[in-house]
Order: structure tokens, then C-alpha cells, then sequence
């Protein structure tokens, strides 16, 4: 992603701006016949923009001082989720939904979270595929219409939105791993689509290189880029690091989510990467959601972070 | 010689063999390794064989101990426990299946002392 000539031209970058914006976009990208009047309705319909909510890292079931009610904090971002004057159109979690991949807490999950009344689109965290048979409660619940270990791709408001897993195999020494069998899934699943199509890519661990030193990137998510570089306006979206952190390089922008549950270290800045207690009036303004719009004339998506306080 | 075995080589192997026996089960073989700061503590060891090493989480996350082909643990929560009893000499590399820049090593000697070839 270094390498400037690979990606798109300034042309072109300019083209997928113009385009992103109209609405025509979202019509073509659809699939839907280019005739002017369904064009029109798409604009006027996509004129206040799209949005989609993010949470991450609800982790049930955890307990300690850096946040003994991790429960509690969960049914706060909800709370604020069903407060937004504007509904959001669905949500994606960038998982670890539970803490310890215990039935009961993706019960608590489910529970809380389906209070919000939206569809939510998962991938799984290192710790919902804790189970004895390493995944199998996970894909009971949310893996269906999945493929391998839960990744999938869906298109909503002509935007294409692909949820990865890199949380499987991992190798001693090595990040986080999405493996050869998704990224072949991943290069033909874009191969034919417009490069004037949004794309959002959600997965647990960082596509990108946070810190390696404390396993925060991918292995071969340089290769899930790569498929990627076509297009005009592609956003990664992950959790893991329970922290925001925001990059742009080139046509790719890429976002971290707060955790609901307990913050974590800002790279380097402690021994480990462990839960990181503050004090109790600092807590909600290191917990919280994302949400995630595209609006009219804009490339890149809007992402607003809000905190459970402050 | 072996031919001849007099009343006081047998004492003295019975005598010995007590001692092997009284000495060998001794704890002071068994060997601790703490899990802090998302690294193993020590994070290379080596031990005889018949060591039995027994991993303590003293993080405030769970983690594993994995070695491929070797032994898998559960998720270990805080405080939790996994012992493994290395018998066969060899060169046990493990690592945290959540947290995977976490490693370590387990080198076994035969309890003469020499290395043999890993597994």
C-alpha cells in the first residue's frame, strides 16, 4: 500500500468522489437498470447519507478491576444506541462478544444487545472461539449463511461490506491470520464489482499493523489490501486494541472501535497490552460505539466516536 | 564379578535403589511458570525428563499454552492452572493460541543428562 502507483490515479480517485456522492453510485452498484428516473429516486433517497453502527469488544463474562461490570457498560452503549435521533440502519460487531466463550455470556450478549432492535452482522474475537471444539458455539449462533470459520460478504445501500475472521490458526510468533482459503474466498468475491463501489471490510484484529510487539495486525492483510486496491473507497474497520486509532493511507481508511467492556494500553505505553485499569470517573470516557455514515460529495465515510461519557 | 554377587552388592544396589526412589519423587523436580505481562516466566526452560511443569495466569486475561502436537490447554482464566509432565526428551516450543507473539521453550534432558533428538 506504499507504493502510490498501484492504487488508483487522481482521476480516478476524483471520479469515485463525484460518484460516491450522487447516489448514482449506490443505483449501478446495486445492479439496478441505469434509467434516469431510478437514478433520481436513489438520490433523492440517499441525499442524508447511510448509517451503520459499530460495537466491539463487549467481552461477557469479564470481571476484573478494570471493569467488574462489563454487563452494565454493554447495556449503557445500547442505551445510547436507542437514544440516536436518527436510526441507524443495522450494526456490525467487531467481536469478542463474550470473554470466555461461555453459552451464558452470549446469552447476556444476545440479551442486551438485541435491545437495540437492529440487525447486527458479527465476526468472531479471539475469545468467542474458546470453546472445546474452537468455534463451534460461535458458528451455531452467528456463523449462518457463513462461510469456513464465519466470514461473509453482503452489499446494503449499494455499499459492499465484507466481514472477515483472522482470529483462527494464529502461529506461534505471528498476528492475527485470515488465511489462504479466505483471502481466495475475499480476491473472488470483489473480482467484477465497479471500482466505484464502497467497500467496508470489518474484522476482529487490525488488518493493519498497530504493534506487533503485542500481536496488533495481520499477517497476510497486506495480501486482503492488495484485492482491495481498485477501489475508490475502501474503510477497514476493526477492535481488538480497545482504543480508537484512525490511519488514511491512500483510498483506505482505516478505524479501530472502543471496547464496551475496558480500555486497553496505548501501544507501548505499559508492560502488556492487559486490561487497563483508570480511575471510575475516567472509565465511560474510554468505553463506547462507533457509528459509520456516508454522506453526500464525501469519499470517505464519516465515522463518529462517541463514548459512554464525556 | 556379576557372576559372584556377594551379599553386600545386593545391600548396597538395594540401598541405592531405596535412595533413588526416596529421591526421584521428590517435588524439587517440578517447576513453576507464571504467565504476567502477556509473557511466560521463564519464558526458556530447561528441565529433566519426568519434570512436571505446571503454568500459573496471573493476568487479568485468559490465555493458553499450546504445542503443536504436544499438549493443549484450556483457556486458562485468572489464576487458573495447567501442569504437563514432560517425558520424552526433546525441544517443546509452546506459545499462547490467543495471544501468539507469546512463546516459550521447554528443553527436556533424559534424566542422564544428554539431549536426545526432539520428538
Amino acid at each position: 500500500m506504499t507504493d502510490r502507483n498501484d492504487g488508483l490515479n487522481r482521476r480516478k480517485v476524483l471520479e469515485c468522489m463525484t460518484w460516491a456522492g450522487t447516489g448514482v453510485l449506490w443505483t449501478v452498484a446495486g445492479g439496478v437498470p441505469t434509467s434516469l428516473g431510478i437514478i433520481d429516486e436513489a438520490v433523492a433517497a440517499e441525499q442524508k447519507g447511510f448509517t451503520f453502527l459499530q460495537i466491539s469488544d463487549s467481552h461477557m463474562g469479564f470481571d476484573k478491576p478494570a471493569n467488574p461490570n462489563a454487563k452494565g457498560t454493554l447495556e449503557e452503549a445500547i442505551g445510547r444506541v436507542k437514544a440516536l435521533p436518527e436510526r441507524p440502519s443495522f450494526m456490525i460487531h467487531t467481536g469478542d462478544i463474550s470473554h470466555l466463550s461461555k453459552p451464558s455470556e452470549f446469552d447476556d450478549a444476545e440479551r442486551i444487545i438485541s435491545q437495540a432492535r437492529l440487525d447486527v452482522h458479527y465476526v468472531p474475537g479471539e475469545h468467542d472461539l474458546l470453546d472445546e471444539e474452537q468455534g463451534k458455539l460461535y458458528r451455531e449462533r452467528y456463523g449462518r449463511g457463513s462461510k469456513g470459520a464465519g466470514w461473509y460478504s453482503f452489499d446494503a445501500d449499494g455499499v459492499h461490506f465484507i466481514g472477515l475472521v483472522n482470529v483462527v490458526d494464529l502461529k506461534a510468533g505471528g498476528l492475527g491470520n485470515l488465511g489462504n482459503e479466505q483471502l481466495e474466498w475475499l480476491e473472488d468475491d470483489v473480482k467484477g464489482r465497479s471500482a466505484s463501489q464502497p467497500i467496508v471490510v470489518f474484522a476482529h484484529i487490525p488488518l493493519w499493523t498497530v504493534y506487533p510487539q503485542w500481536g496488533w495486525g495481520t499477517e497476510d492483510g497486506a495480501r486482503a489490501l492488495g484485492y482491495l486496491k481498485k477501489f475508490g473507497s475502501v474503510t477497514v474497520l476493526n477492535g481488538h486494541i480497545h482504543q480508537v486509532m484512525q490511519k488514511v493511507e491512500g483510498n483506505v481508511t482505516f478505524h479501530t472501535a472502543r471496547s464496551t467492556a475496558f480500555p486497553q494500553p496505548s501501544p507501548g505505553s505499559a508492560p502488556s497490552p492487559g486490561p487497563m485499569k483508570v480511575p471510575d470517573d475516567k472509565l465511560r470516557t474510554m468505553l463506547g460505539i462507533a457509528s459509520v455514515t456516508f454522506k453526500q460529495n464525501e469519499q470517505r465515510l464519516a465515522i463518529i466516536d462517541t463514548p459512554l461519557q464525556g | 564379578m556379576f557372576k559372584t554377587t556377594s551379599l553386600k552388592t545386593i545391600v548396597v544396589a538395594g540401598i541405592t535403589a531405596f535412595l533413588l526412589l526416596a529421591v526421584v519423587p521428590a517435588r524439587a523436580d517440578d517447576v513453576a511458570v507464571k504467565i504476567g505481562n502477556f509473557t511466560f516466566g521463564p519464558q526458556d526452560l530447561k528441565v529433566k525428563a519426568g519434570t512436571t511443569v505446571t503454568w500459573t495466569n496471573e493476568d487479568d486475561i485468559p490465555h493458553t499454552i499450546v504445542s503443536a502436537n504436544n499438549f493443549r490447554s484450556k483457556p486458562l482464566d485468572s489464576d487458573d492452572r495447567f501442569s504437563f509432565t514432560f517425558t520424552t526428551p526433546g525441544t517443546y516450543r509452546y506459545f499462547c493460541s490467543l495471544h501468539p507473539h507469546m512463546t516459550g521453550t521447554i528443553v527436556v534432558e533424559a534424566a542422564t543428562g544428554s539431549i536426545a533428538p526432539p520428538p
